[in-house]
């Protein structure tokens, strides 16, 4: 068994001394005995690293990677070419090995690093003010319906069809617990129609909640929808893909309040889920509505410019049952994760991420559409994500897999009108010959 | 000198990184994105990647942390972090995978969940979990959302959570954020909860007791079965906040004790990394009668597959849009893989004894408010030195210029002046001997020398910051700095 316990036996018992008891069993004294556990747990006898290490690889390789096999799925987590040099900085054990910087003098480094992710997220999505970091996209938007409601004095939210569906869900579950109530917007033609949120809004409402470019990777039409809610007196929130926001508007350009997303496409792993980044960033006069940690610039007694963490009144561990929020950790190395890949990228590398996107997914189109059998149910603009009609298209998806090409997620399972529907992305890792095959297989399979 | 901002170091027409050359034939965007939605502005910097390299490397050096020397951070467990579990966390066939694919492509990836929550609920005494929740606080907040769709279907009208003077602070942000009115419970002399007063305060419209065991204060509450029957005599539930579970593995568990309601810390307990602040990960434990609600999807067995079922009509549904923090939950995994139950339960032993050891000897130079054996942490007063005009805060920061990270201070509230001490089971006696000898130290240098800790640090990469200045005139977005 590996140990990470260094204490030897003599050190044990001069420190009993010290302690003025004969037993460790000593110290546990006061636990009832009817509550102690009798016996030892039920768990397998500990083991040497390599033993462990081997085991566990065992089992990671029962798993199919997108290394191996090739990944047009989407949905909210994309296959990007991530750098080298992130992980490098990530393994630093100065970085993973601290926590919360809870003092500053020997946390500059953390919390200069999410300074300049504050800022980075901040140019990105054309806002004032962004926080630390939050857990993920989905729960970025129940903290945002938070903000709106606390903000507007109402309780009520149109969310679009268009958001992930993954993401209504956590906000049924979440905002719905604090009595919220959820309208939803539906589409049609792959986005929604501003007019349908302009029937449905009144005074009541907090907030409009929309996803930018939307879950069928259609952009949807915010600046319109903004000055909709604008005029009732609610807010817009927008969760935009990171790495759209390359190629198209910033939000904050085109009337957003706040803006949250998933950070996942900024050089993280896919990691089957998590850990992945929640970013979210508002308009100045929301700044004391935040959730979670923020760092501000400031300067020593010495007159050196030093940071910390700041406008701590809104949180958990002053304010307690009357925070902004119940969030205590951020994602730390996850927000540096992301702020090494746009430092790296930089402006003219995250351009080219999404130009590249774009084409590449414009490119697939052109060759669906020369596949007999495959049609297209959206008409609108998109960026690098589309919804493709196939035949049979689970089958076909599972004769894919069989194949190594994971094809596309299919969308009847969320959307009952969507049977045979396939949302498909292509990023900027995936090639022209792995594109080609992808349509020459699927013509295969649907006519074969 | 100070490290620049990466801003400051933007030379434009630089470049970081290389892609592959696009190997499709090229479309102008405007001819297929209305105008208004093209970008217009990217203000991001352009630096090499040699630059981008530096750059963190040198504010890595500006962090304490555990890998550089002690951290005894009270209620957060620095512990070691062993470096295997970051390996195995890198392994293409858990790092690389997509969350969307087909179940029969990732058997391995459910089989690791299905075996993490059955090994979690062995050492917590619970019988079903939940790995969704990223955090402590996130998973406070579904095990109040499992306890508020408990007494609905019990048909119970319950407003309130109790919840010790104590308790951590997320306790009571988390019940507001499901909508539950918090009621404070008073500590007695013996650090434990006062149980007149909650019996004084226990009403039927009462939902759950809400606690840390050991508590804050790193002391174990002998009363706890009572506390149990108490709470439960009004349908309401028990909730671990299990903080602290690093105490008592293998020793007792919480659902031994009465507990309906668990959730986890695994980058405390089970040794995954704080990372500066995050990722964690939650986990939340149920006794058999609360399994119906747990949050969508669970992982489940057939006897031959590994499947994500999403069936369960009374669950309280999904409260993150994945199956959780993955490679967190892995490292976790590798950390209970080495360990065994002999090792958790050693853990927890020397995490004690350290705490014990510290205690037993510190008190003689700070005072100690509550004197009984402590589990893995305790807590002091820097009272004592005021009569010097020093403050905790002030032995904290001197603590900085002897190359260690202060103990948590100013909580848990209860305690004037309050310092906790965790030392964790990985440090050696020589360092909390170190540690110590400089404690007494500080402790001397405030009645001769009190200028030397008002002063501290002086030898950190910067001194104290104007934190005032900082919160008054916030500085937040390096492209709209106040004037």
């Amino acid at each position: 068994m590996a140990t990470y316990i260094p204490t030897t036996p003599d050190e044990l018992q001069e420190m009993l001394g010290a302690i003025g008891v004969k037993s460790i069993d000593d110290l546990f004294a006061e636990i009832p005995p009817e509550l102690r556990l009798q016996g030892e747990l039920n768990l397998p006898a500990g083991m040497s690293e390599s033993e462990m290490a081997r085991k566990v690889a065992r089992l990671a390789e029962t798993n199919e990677t997108v290394e191996k096999n090739v990944c047009f799925l989407g949905g909210g987590a994309y296959d990007h070419i991530i750098p080298a040099v992130i992980d490098h900085i990530l393994l630093r054990g100065d970085f993973f090995t601290a926590y919360t910087p809870y003092q500053p003098e020997v946390s500059q480094g953390t919390l200069q690093c999410i300074y300049e992710y504050q800022s980075l997220i901040c140019g990105l999505t054309g806002m004032d003010q962004s926080n630390a970091s939050l857990y993920e996209g989905a729960t970025a938007n129940v903290e945002a319906i938070n903000m709106a409601t606390a903000q507007t004095g109402r309780n009520k939210v149109l969310v679009l069809q268009t958001l992930n569906p993954e993401y209504r869900r956590v906000i049924n579950t979440l905002n719905g617990a604090l009595g919220v109530e959820v309208v939803t917007v539906p589409f049609e033609d792959g986005a929604v129609d501003p007019a349908r949120v302009q029937e449905l809004m009144n005074d009541k409402i907090a907030a409009v909640v929309m996803q930018y470019p939307n879950f069928f990777g259609s952009i949807e039409d915010i600046e319109r929808i903004s000055e909709i809610a604008h005029a009732a007196g609610a807010l817009s929130i927008v969760s935009a893909n990171p790495i759209a926001l390359g190629l198209i508007e910033a939000p904050g350009k085109l009337g957003a309040d706040i803006v949250t997303g998933e950070g996942q496409p900024l050089g993280i792993p896919l990691s089957f889920g998590g850990p992945y980044l929640g970013f979210i960033a508002a308009k100045k006069a929301l700044l004391r509505r935040m959730p979670g940690r923020i760092v501000g610039r400031t300067k020593d007694i010495d007159g050196k410019i030093g940071f910390v963490l700041t406008l701590q009144a809104r949180e958990q561990h002053i304010r307690r049952e009357k925070a902004s929020s119940n969030i205590c950790s951020n994602q730390a190395l996850m927000a540096l994760n992301a702020t090494i890949y746009m430092s790296l990228l930089g402006r003219d590398g995250i351009k080219e991420v999404a130009y590249q996107s774009f084409q590449k997914a414009h490119y697939m189109k052109r060759e669906l559409a020369k596949v007999a059998g495959v049609s297209f149910p959206f008409t609108g603009s998109f960026f690098h994500e589309l919804v493709v009609k196939i035949p049979n298209a689970r089958k076909v998806l599972g004769k894919m897999a069989k194949k190594g090409v994971f094809a596309g997620i299919p969308l009847d399972n969320w959307f009952t009108s969507l049977k045979d529907c396939v949302l498909i992305a292509v990023t900027e890792k995936r090639t022209k010959d792995e594109i080609d095959n992808y349509c020459n297989m699927l013509g295969g399979f649907i006519n074969g | 000198m100070a490290e620049p901002l990466i801003f400051d170091l933007n030379k434009d027409g630089r470049r970081g990184y290389a892609l592959p050359a696009l190997d499709v034939p090229a479309l102008d965007p405007a001819d297929h994105i209305p105008s208004r939605f093209l970008r217009q502005e990217l203000p991001l910097p352009s630096l090499s990647e040699l630059e981008v390299v530096r750059h963190f490397t040198r504010l890595s050096r500006l962090n304490h942390s555990v890998d550089i020397g002690f951290y005894p951070l009270g209620s957060c467990t620095m512990k070691y972090n062993p470096k295997v579990n970051e390996n195995m966390a890198r392994l293409p066939g858990f790092a690389h995978i997509h969350p969307q694919q087909p179940e029969e492509t990732v058997q391995g990836a459910l089989e690791m969940l299905k075996t993490l929550e059955d090994q979690l609920a062995e050492v917590t005494g619970m019988d079903a979990m939940t790995l969704q929740p990223a955090a402590g606080a996130h998973g406070e907040m579904t095990g109040l959302l499992i306890m508020k769709a408990y007494h609905k279907k019990q048909g119970n009208h319950k407003t309130k959570i109790m919840i010790p003077d104590s308790g951590h602070g997320t306790n009571p942000a988390s019940c507001s954020m499901v909508g539950y009115e918090v009621i404070n419970v008073k500590s007695n002399d013996r650090g434990s909860i006062d149980i007149e007063d909650l019996k004084a305060k226990l009403s039927p419209d009462v939902a759950g007791l809400m606690i840390t065991n050991p508590s804050t204060l790193g002391l174990f509450d002998e009363n706890i079965g009572e506390l149990a029957s108490l709470i439960h005599s009004v349908d309401g539930l028990l909730y671990y906040d299990g903080a602290n579970l690093n105490a008592i593995m293998g020793w007792t568990r919480p659902g031994d004790m009465g507990f309906d309601i668990v959730h986890l810390n695994l980058h405390k307990t089970f040794s995954t990394p704080h990372g500066g602040g995050g990722p964690g990960a939650g986990p939340v434990g149920v006794k058999k009668h609360l399994e119906a609600f747990l949050p969508n999807p669970r992982v489940v067995f057939d006897g031959k597959k590994y499947k994500l079922q999403t069936k369960c009509r009374e669950s309280v549904g999904p409260v993150l849009g994945s199956v959780g923090n993955f490679l967190v939950l892995v490292r976790a995994f590798a950390y209970i893989m080495v360990n065994g139950s002999e090792g958790l339960k050693n853990s927890s032993a020397y995490a004690v004894l350290n705490a014990n050891y510290m205690m037993a000897r510190l008190k003689k130079t700070y005072h100690l408010p509550y004197d009984r054996f402590c589990k893995h942490e305790f807590v002091l007063s820097g009272k004592s030195l005021a009569q010097y005009g020093v403050k905790t805060l002030d032995v904290a920061k001197r603590l900085l210029d002897f190359g260690f990270h202060a103990p948590t201070i100013y909580f848990p509230m209860i305690v004037e002046e309050s310092m906790m001490f965790e030392p964790t089971e990985t440090e050696s006696k020589g360092t909390l001997d170190c540690f110590m000898e400089a404690m007494e130290m500080i402790a001397r240098e405030a009645a001769e020398n009190p200028d030397n800790l008002k002063n501290a640090p002086l030898k950190t990469p910067v001194r104290r910051l104007d934190e005032a200045t900082a919160a008054r005139k916030p500085d937040i977005n390096y492209f709209q700095r106040p004037e």
